[in-house]
């Protein structure tokens, strides 16, 4: 078996029993990187070098006993993420040629965990779509199968894992963006609660919203990861105090009368009846396990899709407006200093770019705010109340992650309403700050469906027990793209 | 021509005297060489993000209740959305609403020549940072320097209808601002450098009219004098528009300080819709009832209520009132020699007189500064000046000798004691012995002696002067006159 099967929990072991080094380890990952991300157009950008260089710090830390659970342990970033030094695109043009002066927060943190960073990966861009269609430069590709997207926006660091091109990766997640594309890759994806992970760093789309997160092949291995970047960060105010997430008793957890709330509007005729059949299979499997589950009715999920399409690109409208050419990226020339801002920014974001930016530009002027921005913020708590609620009397919320299964590259384009639906039911966690997860729990068409679980505020650790215990309910060892 | 009658809303800019900027650690600092003083934050690089400078909150939170201000218990930060090369973010960030920012609902009395004070509304003291600077390059084009841009900048907006009425009131009120300022110490009010800066709403309506008229913005009035001056241009420019048949544009003017007249900058076309919402990265500010109190109770004596005080209780007049408490430490220095024991009248004198003439001399700022700059940098101490007035008052030295002795105390530092004591200028108060030099001066100069005796009495100041000169002033000034005439009589 080739290093690049390992998991990132197996692949710790095996460096810090010394079975095998850092640099072969990272090695082994660019190597496959080279010969296969032809086929799926993860990464941007890869960075051998300095992928080497981290391998080989994380190489010291082993040798002199320092080495943490992750030690030497390649991650891939999501390319909204600053790398010192590294360029750093959104997969935007815009950016085209921006290179970070500084780290985000949780790459410092990687380093200091000692984990290689092999590269950046595709994304929508500035990490608005589903699909990562939306890619200035390419569409990436489910390892599941090639003409399907890999969902998105953070569909490069979700192919990567899925195609083991990278044993983990991280996200960013504002309506989604992380567990649609695990979900429809066939993997574990995390959006730790809203303030857990510095956001330093993270290009920001909806502030509000945002949120990085782990991906890995199963829950043991995003935990670690999540555990890797948590914390407190006094560069970011949104940071919460207590910030660490602790992966240390992920794996103690039982099914035995957990208890799992069903909100019938997630089960809807929204989503694909097979994927709805696969989460229900699952669901008698965990109640088999001693899992319970109820039937509930959180109404304002109805409203969600339509509130985050006010927030998150009133939010973008205004994050957006320091891409003007003048400091940072490439410059279009214009009449005069608005005519270069027009010209650069009219040629330069795509057009879903300029889609939101013109929406969230309209609900934030003067006449409609009080009708969208503000009744949306309304309607916002009013969501996030209604999920407080259940988790006073329900371990967790379950659902399945995404309505559909991948879908043709190029199959949705037409019906730009459909892809925005897809993030039915991942939204609500980011409109209340919640921590939510979605692994693999069955094949729908032979392709892969996600189950989400949605937890309290601060409630991370408890929920990553619970989906291990879930991941271990389902019973089957973790499924490898057929491709593989 | 009518009646014309003056409304000026005052809108001012100040920056607030922290050690870093508004949302990063880069330091606060005036001049240098461009973008030497600049983050990835206050370059608004991709994502980056504020982290409030809790100093700067609490500068407008005291200047907020120094202004009598109303304070809510939650605070938050706006932005403010617009493109400009000098906007690193393509917002700022702000403050939006009427009870939103830190400090509302307030007021400055200021006072007015008849003695009375007047009540200065003043609608909001909220928190901001501040923009870059555009630059005209010296081989064309333009380029932009970001150190200023992040500095903590708070906004002081007087209220609506406007309480100024003349061009007196609005160059007070800027006084009394600056001065209430630099006392809280929270600004520097360096107007010249923009650290203070002033821009008033100026409207003239007929006398007796209802509504308003339609206002113009004054720019770059850098001093006192250009605000009174400008508001009196703006007015007569506005008055004879209107005596003409003209309308008033709403338009932003700027002020030329050469031609001491303004000219127009740009004109409003419309309200510019800067689609304020509140920052999500950054949470709203808590004000505690307790906080509130206990910044309140901190507050020094305003220099209003401290001149007032000066006036009623130890009897000064206006403007030495006045002049000792524009300055802080100033005003310390004065109360802590009158708490030694010193005579508030003769104190303020020596203070006002010599003491600010050689500072000024010696290019101390003393009187500019809103801080404790006379302890520092001078080495005379209130304890100097009040040992100099009692050594007067017991007859010790003569006032003459107290002004050298108070020149060589400023640049020695040495107590007026020990000066008179080591230099010998200990006044010479025996009758026996003043007369003795009198009738010795007499002597030597028997022609004018002749002279006076026949009438000449002018000649009695070069007797005087004789004495002194023999005596090197030392010689007591009353008993000299008593036994001149004695000696002169005498001979």
């Amino acid at each position: 078996m080739s290093l690049t099967q390992l998991n990132a929990t197996e692949l710790a072991r095996s460096l810090r029993a010394r079975e095998v080094s850092a640099r072969e380890v990272v090695d082994a990952f660019l190597s496959r990187i080279e010969s296969e991300d032809a086929h799926y157009k993860s990464f941007l950008t890869v960075d051998a070098e300095g992928a080497r260089r981290d391998a080989d710090a994380a190489q010291a830390l082993l040798d002199n006993g320092k080495g943490g659970p992750l030690t030497g342990v390649p991650v891939a970033l999501k390319d909204n993420i600053s790398t010192n030094g590294l360029r750093t695109t959104c997969a935007s043009k815009i950016l085209d040629t921006y290179v970070p002066p500084f780290d985000a927060h949780v790459v410092e943190r990687l380093h200091a965990a000692g984990c290689p960073v092999l590269g950046k990966t595709n994304l929508d861009e500035f990490a608005m779509g589903a699909s990562c269609e939306n890619s200035a430069y390419f569409p990436s590709r489910n390892p599941w199968d090639t003409d399907l997207v890999p969902g998105g926006s953070s569909g490069g660091s979700a192919a990567a894992v899925s195609a083991e091109l990278a044993p983990l990766s991280l996200g960013s997640d504002t309506g989604g963006s992380i567990r649609q594309p695990a979900s429809l890759c066939g993997i574990v994806g995390f959006k730790p609660t809203y303030g857990r992970v510095s956001r330093y760093g993270l290009v920001a789309f909806g502030s509000s919203l945002d949120q990085i997160g782990p991906m890995g092949r199963n829950v043991e291995d995003t935990a670690l990861l999540a555990e890797a970047i948590s914390g407190h960060d006094a560069m970011d105010s949104t940071s919460l105090p207590n910030a660490a997430i602790s992966a240390a008793e992920v794996k103690q957890g039982t099914l035995k009368g957990k208890k799992f709330a069903l909100p019938k509007e997630l089960f809807a005729d929204e989503i694909d009846a097979g994927v709805r059949e696969c989460v229900e299979l699952a669901i008698e499997t965990l109640t088999r396990e001693g899992a319970q589950f109820q039937e509930v009715s959180l109404p304002s999920i109805a409203y969600g899709v339509t509130t985050y399409y006010i927030i998150a690109p009133a939010e973008a409208s205004s994050n957006l407006a320091r891409f003007d050419g003048i400091r940072f990226g490439p410059r279009l020339e214009g009449e005069g200093h608005i005519g270069n801002v027009a010209e650069t920014r009219g040629k330069l974001f795509g057009p879903e770019v300029k889609l939101r930016i013109m929406v969230g530009t309209y609900a934030l002027s003067a006449g409609y705010y009080d009708a969208y921005y503000l009744r949306a913020q309304q309607v916002r708590a009013l969501m996030a109340a209604e999920f407080e609620q259940s988790f006073q009397e329900f371990d967790a919320v379950l659902s399945p992650t995404s309505p559909v299964v991948a879908f043709p590259i190029g199959g949705l384009v037409d019906d730009p309403m459909q892809l925005k639906l897809i993030d039915f039911c991942t939204i609500p966690a980011n409109m209340g700050g919640f921590p939510s997860i979605s692994l693999p729990c069955g094949l729908s068409n032979d392709l892969p469906v996600g189950m989400l679980l949605t937890g309290p505020v601060m409630g991370d650790e408890k929920l990553l027990q619970t989906a291990y215990s879930v991941e271990r309910g389902l019973g089957r060892d973790y499924r490898r793209p057929p491709i593989l | 021509m009518s009646e014309y009658v003056l409304s000026v809303g005052m809108e001012v800019h100040a920056e607030l005297r922290t050690e870093s900027k508004m949302f990063c650690r880069c330091p606060v600092a005036f001049g240098g060489m461009p973008n030497t003083r600049v983050c990835p934050v206050c370059l608004g690089l991709p994502g980056t993000l504020p982290v409030p400078n809790r100093a700067a909150v609490q500068m407008v939170l005291r200047t907020a209740l120094a202004l009598n201000c109303q304070v809510p218990a939650h605070s938050v930060f706006h932005r403010k959305n617009y493109f400009y090369p000098d906007l690193p973010k393509g917002y700022q960030v702000s403050q939006y609403g009427e009870t939103n920012p830190i400090g509302y609902y307030g007021y400055l009395e200021i006072p007015k020549l008849d003695g009375t004070t007047k009540r200065i509304k003043i609608r909001r003291v909220h928190l901001e940072e501040d923009t870059g600077k555009l630059l005209h390059l010296p081989g064309g084009g333009s380029g932009v320097d970001y150190n200023r841009a992040g500095v903590p900048l708070m906004e002081i907006v007087t209220d609506f209808p406007p309480d100024i009425e003349d061009p007196d009131e609005a160059k007070e009120y800027l006084v009394q601002l600056r001065q209430t300022l630099l006392y809280l110490g929270v600004c520097d009010g360096k107007m010249e450098e923009g650290s203070l800066r002033c821009e008033p709403n100026i409207s003239v309506r007929l006398a007796g009219a209802e509504t308003y008229g339609t206002k113009t913005e004054l720019k770059n009035l850098n001093s006192f004098r250009a605000v009174q001056l400008g508001c009196m241009f703006e007015k007569k420019r506005q008055s004879e528009l209107l005596e003409g048949g003209s309308k008033v544009v709403q338009e932003t003017r700027g002020w030329n300080e050469q031609t001491e007249s303004s000219f127009l900058m740009r004109v409003k076309e419309s309200e510019q819709d800067y689609r304020y919402f509140p920052d999500p990265d950054l949470i709203p500010m808590e004000f505690t009832p307790e906080q509130i109190e206990a910044e309140r109770a901190a507050l020094p004596e305003l220099p209003l209520a401290k001149s007032t005080r000066y006036q009623k209780d130890l009897g000064l007049s206006p403007y030495d009132a006045g002049v000792l408490t524009a300055d802080r430490a100033w005003a310390e220095f004065f109360e802590s020699a009158i708490g030694q024991g010193g005579d508030a009248k003769q104190v303020c004198n020596w203070m006002n007189g010599d003491f600010a003439k050689l500072l000024n001399e010696a290019g101390e700022t003393a009187l500019t500064s809103g801080e404790a700059t006379v302890g520092k940098t001078s080495k005379v101490r209130p304890g100097h000046i009040v040992e100099l007035t009692k050594l007067i008052e017991a007859g010790t030295i003569s006032g003459k000798i107290a002004k050298e002795v108070f020149g060589d105390m400023f640049t020695s530092g040495s107590m007026p004691s020990e000066l008179v004591k080591s230099k010998g200028l200990t006044q010479i108060s025996d009758p026996a012995e003043v007369l003795a030099v009198c009738e010795e001066v007499v002597r030597e100069n028997a022609g004018q002696a002749e002279q006076y005796r026949a009438g000449k009495e002018g000649l009695f100041g070069f007797f005087v002067g004789q004495v002194m000169k023999k005596t090197q002033g030392r010689a007591n000034p009353a008993l000299v006159q008593e036994s001149l005439k004695k000696a002169l009589e005498t001979q």
